[in-house]
């Protein structure tokens, strides 16, 4: 960050958790930067939260601790918080708040652009419908990613996210052409060591000087985190949309963000609403995820894969809660599947890709994919309820059609879930695997897909 | 005067200024150097408490607010029908002229092309007197709307003269003038109408006519009146989104208002990408000629999302008064409800339940009253109806949350999405059980004077055996399904056959998209008379596995994909071979 004019001090009046109250503020805008300088010289950024009466409560991004009221004065900066871009921050390290943290200089700037965007016109909009191959079959097949989309992933804490992240970021970067793909990372408030993971996937598979990392680790200020996503989103939206780029977005953890943004929301004093977290968290969330999308007229797009660990698992959180009502669907992650050693562990029941429907079919995948889909879906739902009930009634209970969807489960986790974090498999082998669940069927089982397709595709043992 | 002041205070969107003794409650002000727009929502002193429509980043305390003396409103006119607007009635596709693909701040443009000419069909002479809401011309506003130009609601009337002859005239153009007490009011294409106030009517009709969707287990099991109110609660994932634009896109209706309140953006694109190419199924028009949307997506001012609420319901109110049947659909009113949240927070008003206003009930309440078929004012007679459909997205899909309990007070039709059902792709996700009609006795009337005298018998039979199933589940959850007798199994059976051949229904799918009211009845009577014959057939000793055998079982499944709505003898002949299956299994005795 490089920060310009500016030369009038005010005095800081109060300091409450992440926040301090300036006073004898004469000219100060809403949203603007600010520079607190302490006693020792040490320097940190902020931004106004709320400004009138001749005071500005400013939010700290490194936060408070250790500064004092006497001898820490503020400067406001003249400008909302902004992000240098160029070509050149493929390939970089940054910290939280957009600074390098590789050693190397600051990137020479193209352009700044404020780190909070604007809200896309939607009939700016162009509707994302091209079909990204992750060569994760329980993706491709039953929850398809397309360019633009925005595809949560909600786990739990000590599941494989970051494994089959770091898998869709590294397979899907191979589909279209090399040099029109880059991924952008944002780590918030991970640990360092599944920061490093996805550092070292990225290189390993040489898509690192393709990449751009923003890096708020654990031990790094919680407040940062409010930052972190927007300079990483920021930057994706240039490569995308100023240089016609397909950008991967990954964000983990979403739940440590929306921690950070209640942290603040306390420290104001304000109304909450459920489990703590503010009244608006819903619109703050959005101003994060809507920011992927396809434009009219422009090349790129900004894909987003944000990982989000449901606390206790549980998907009513207002976290994951909020989360599903913005985003495009969800890749849940179950924790029975990973205790069965399972990877990828994908609850498909609970699981849903809302643009699929346009990404699939005819022209760019098969015209047979939809229905075959809902055919397993059903089938593998149907199966669940005959473990269930074969748990309490035993397997001589069960109907002999039964069996044949028990036959579906197992054939379902371990023929086309089950996948090794390197296999990258084509769709048409997807295809092929999820034709083969539904070959365990009779054919009057088979409700869901037309009879055309039936005699295509259909192969019994 | 206007009220001229000075910013004080500056919090997200809400904005502090004083020197506003002059402003009104709810009139609207520009804020600030760059104009933003805003409305008077809190007066103490001479200190205004503004919310403000458009992002207030940068703004400072010092900076000007201008008042405009007028409450927000809506310009009604032509070339409102295929508009994308946002929440204060700014085409968007204008303000992309302005500032391109991402929104800018501080724009000014008109809701409607004013400059556009429309031919103009006078219904009117001079001389004749004319009272407020009376139609005095016409003009074709798209292939599918013939616009009625009316005498604004808050216009005096009188006696007409200079009226125009038929022709070409563009929106600013006087078509004529009234007289009265020596008054002369000129009469434009277009009039303005504060949003917040809903337009008068002459008298309200009890909603008799069912509003058909084409959607099975909304007409069918769980119908709403034209007129009516419904609400369609549901956690994310549970296709409350595609089930609304389905009815957005099949519901016979002449006008659809689209409002995406506080949701995201590509589903409006979505609507303004498919609806041109979609065409209605009982005009062959395209879609779009009929349908307005407004969206005020997630992400852009929350204040603009409370006001895109009324701004929709106020232009279906429009057309309501032309004598047309609309149909306002709103997705999603937690959104509306949380940005009422957001600003009473920043007034600092004591909050109700989950930090919502104590006034949350009694704004629900005041737009679903805004539903309704009426007989508009003035003359021609006209009867017109605005449906209101709200989607309610509950917090963690708990229905007893605030904003999904109070809705239940003023809606009629409740449609109960279920994550378990949606789990399980058993779409549209609407729980049989827990949903509800109010307007079920209303309209049976309708059903059995246009389709058949028996509809609201066979629909009584066909939910008895849902309702049935229901009961039998608790058992088989406990000792699995061998443990019932076979009439019980047959329920079983026959209620996943009304699953799966009725009450499911395959948005995507281009046969099953739209289910026409008669194939409706057709289906729904084929599957009833599947049970009756299967009760008979297990008297007569047939063994279950034979009826769940027949092929007639999956054609009754398939024949919701396979039979098109103009190949209703397909249904006949289903019919037939139901009987001929039943008459071989009959008489077969089980052997001992």
């Amino acid at each position: 960050m490089t920060i310009e004019g500016g030369v009038q001090y005010s005095k800081i009046a109060e300091i409450k958790g992440p926040l301090v109250v300036v006073d004898d503020v004469e000219n100060a805008a809403f949203d603007e930067l600010v520079e607190i300088e302490t006693n020792e010289g040490e320097r940190r950024l902020g931004k106004v939260l709320e400004v009138g009466n001749g005071k500005a409560i400013v939010q700290v991004f490194e936060g408070t601790t250790g500064l004092s009221i006497s001898g820490t004065k503020a400067k406001f900066v003249g400008k909302v918080m902004e992000m240098p871009v160029s070509k050149e921050v493929l390939g970089r390290v940054f910290d939280g708040l957009g600074r390098p943290k590789d050693g190397l200089p600051d990137p020479i700037a193209d352009k700044f652009i404020d780190i909070n965007g604007e809200p896309m016109n939607p009939e700016q909009r162009e509707y994302p419908k091209d079909f990204i191959q992750t060569g994760v079959s329980v993706i491709d097949g039953l929850m398809t990613l397309v360019r633009g989309q925005k595809l949560p992933i909600f786990s739990g804490s000590g599941m494989s996210h970051n494994l089959l992240a770091a898998q869709i970021a590294r397979q899907a970067s191979v589909v279209g052409k090399q040099d029109d793909f880059a991924v952008v990372f944002a780590a918030i408030g991970v640990q360092y060591s599944e920061a490093e993971y996805f550092r070292r996937s990225l290189e390993e598979s040489g898509a690192l000087k393709r990449s751009v990392l923003f890096l708020n680790t654990a031990d790094d200020p919680a407040i940062e985190r409010i930052i972190t996503p927007r300079v990483a989103l920021t930057v994706a939206e240039y490569l995308a949309f100023d240089l016609g780029m397909h950008v991967l977005v990954v964000m983990t953890d979403m739940t440590n963000y929306a921690e950070a943004l209640r942290e603040i929301s306390a420290a104001r004093e304000e109304v909450p609403g459920r489990k703590g977290y503010p009244g608006y968290l819903y619109t703050d969330l959005s101003t994060i995820y809507e920011r992927a999308g396809k434009l009219n007229g422009r090349k790129g797009s900004v894909t987003q894969v944000p990982i989000l660990s449901m606390p206790s698992d549980d998907i009513t959180h207002p976290i994951p809660d909020l989360t599903g009502y913005i985003t495009e669907g969800q890749i849940v992650i179950g924790r029975d599947l990973f205790r069965q050693g399972i990877y990828p562990p994908i609850n498909i029941l609970m699981s849903l890709s809302r643009l699929m429907k346009d990404g699939i079919g005819e022209g760019s995948t098969r015209a047979d994919h939809a229905e075959v889909a809902n055919q397993v879906y059903d089938a593998y739902s149907r199966s669940q309820e005959v473990r269930a009930l074969a748990g309490i009634v035993g397997k001589a209970g069960l109907t002999e059609i039964d069996l044949k969807y028990m036959d579906v489960g197992d054939t379902f986790e371990k023929e086309f879930l089950t996948q090794a974090t390197d296999e990258n498999r084509t769709i048409e082998e997807t295809l092929a695997l999820l034709w083969k669940i539904v070959s365990k069927l009779p054919k009057n089982e088979i409700t869901k897909i037309k009879d055309k397709f039936v005699d295509q595709y259909y192969k019994e043992e | 005067m206007a009220a001229q002041g000075r910013i004080v205070w500056v919090s997200g969107p809400a904005v502090r200024a004083d020197g506003m003794s002059d402003a009104k409650m709810y009139e609207t002000v520009t804020v600030g150097n760059s104009k933003l727009v805003g409305e008077v929502i809190r007066l103490t002193g001479d200190v205004a408490f503004i919310q403000v429509y458009e992002s207030t980043s940068g703004l400072k305390p010092g900076e000007p607010v201008v008042g405009t003396g007028n409450p927000l409103s809506v310009l009604l006119g032509p070339g409102i029908i295929g508009q994308l607007y946002d929440g204060i009635q700014r085409p968007l596709r204008e303000l992309s002229k302005a500032s391109g693909s991402f929104i800018g701040r501080g724009i000014t443009t008109t809701a409607v092309d004013m400059t556009k000419k429309y031919h103009f069909v006078p219904i009117v002479s001079n001389g004749d007197v004319v009272t407020p809401g009376s139609g005095i011309g016409t003009v074709k506003e798209t292939d599918l709307i013939e616009n009625l130009i009316m005498v604004p609601p808050d216009h005096p009337g009188g006696k007409i003269s200079n009226l125009v002859a038929e022709g070409d005239y563009d929106l600013e153009t006087v078509l004529a003038t009234t007289e009265k007490d020596g008054q002369s009011i000129p009469l434009k294409m277009y009039h303005k109408w504060p949003v917040r106030k809903p337009r008068p009517y002459l008298k309200r009709y009890d909603p008799t006519v069912p509003l058909i969707t084409g959607q099975r287990v909304i007409d069918t099991f769980f119908p709403i009146a034209k007129g009516g109110t419904g609400s369609i609660p549901g956690a994310f994932g549970t296709g409350k989104t595609v089930t609304l634009h389905q009815i957005a896109k099949w519901a016979d209706s002449q006008v659809v208002v689209y409002i995406g309140c506080g949701e995201r953006g590509n589903e409006m694109t979505e609507v303004l990408v498919e609806f041109p190419h979609l065409k209605d199924p009982r005009s062959g028009k395209p879609l779009m000629d009929r349908t307005v949307l407004v969206a005020n997506t997630s992400n852009m001012p929350v204040a603009a999302r409370e006001a895109s609420i009324y701004t929709g319901v106020t232009i279906a109110e429009y057309y309501r008064d032309m004598g047309k049947d609309v149909v306002l659909v709103a997705d999603s009113t937690s959104r509306w409800a949380e940005s009422l949240r957001e600003m009473s927070g920043r007034l600092e008003e004591m909050p109700a339940e989950e930090g919502y206003p104590s006034y949350l009930a009694s704004r629900l309440a005041e737009f679903y009253e805004r539903a309704g078929r009426v007989r508009a004012s003035g003359s021609p007679d006209r009867d017109g109806s605005v449906t209101l459909i709200g989607a309610v997205s509950p917090s963690g899909g708990d229905f007893t949350e605030p904003v999904t309990t109070h809705t239940m007070r003023f809606i009629k039709t409740f449609w109960a999405l279920d994550a378990k059902l949606a789990y399980s792709r058993h779409y549209p996700s609407i729980n049989w059980m827990n949903s509800y009609s109010g307007y079920l006795a209303d309209i049976s009337k309708w059903w059995s004077e246009n389709i058949s005298e028996d509809w609201f018998s066979i629909r009584s039979e066909a939910y008895s055996v849902l309702q049935r199933e229901d009961t039998l589940k608790e058992i088989v959850r406990l000792l699995g399904p061998e443990a019932l007798p076979d009439e019980e199994k047959l329920i079983l059976e026959v209620a996943r056959m009304i699953k799966i051949g009725l009450l499911q229904q395959n948005s995507f799918d281009d046969v099953d998209t739209y289910c026409s009211p008669e194939k409706q009845f057709k289906l729904m009577k084929l599957l009833v008379d599947f049970y009756k014959k299967g009760q008979q057939a297990l008297k007569e000793g047939a063994a279950l596995s034979d009826i769940r055998a027949l092929p007639v079982v999956t054609s009754l499944l398939k024949a919701r994909m396979d039979v098109k709505d103009d190949e209703m003898s397909k249904l006949d002949q289903l019919d037939k071979n139901l009987q001929e299956q039943f008459k071989s299994i009959s008489g077969v005795k089980v052997s001992n």
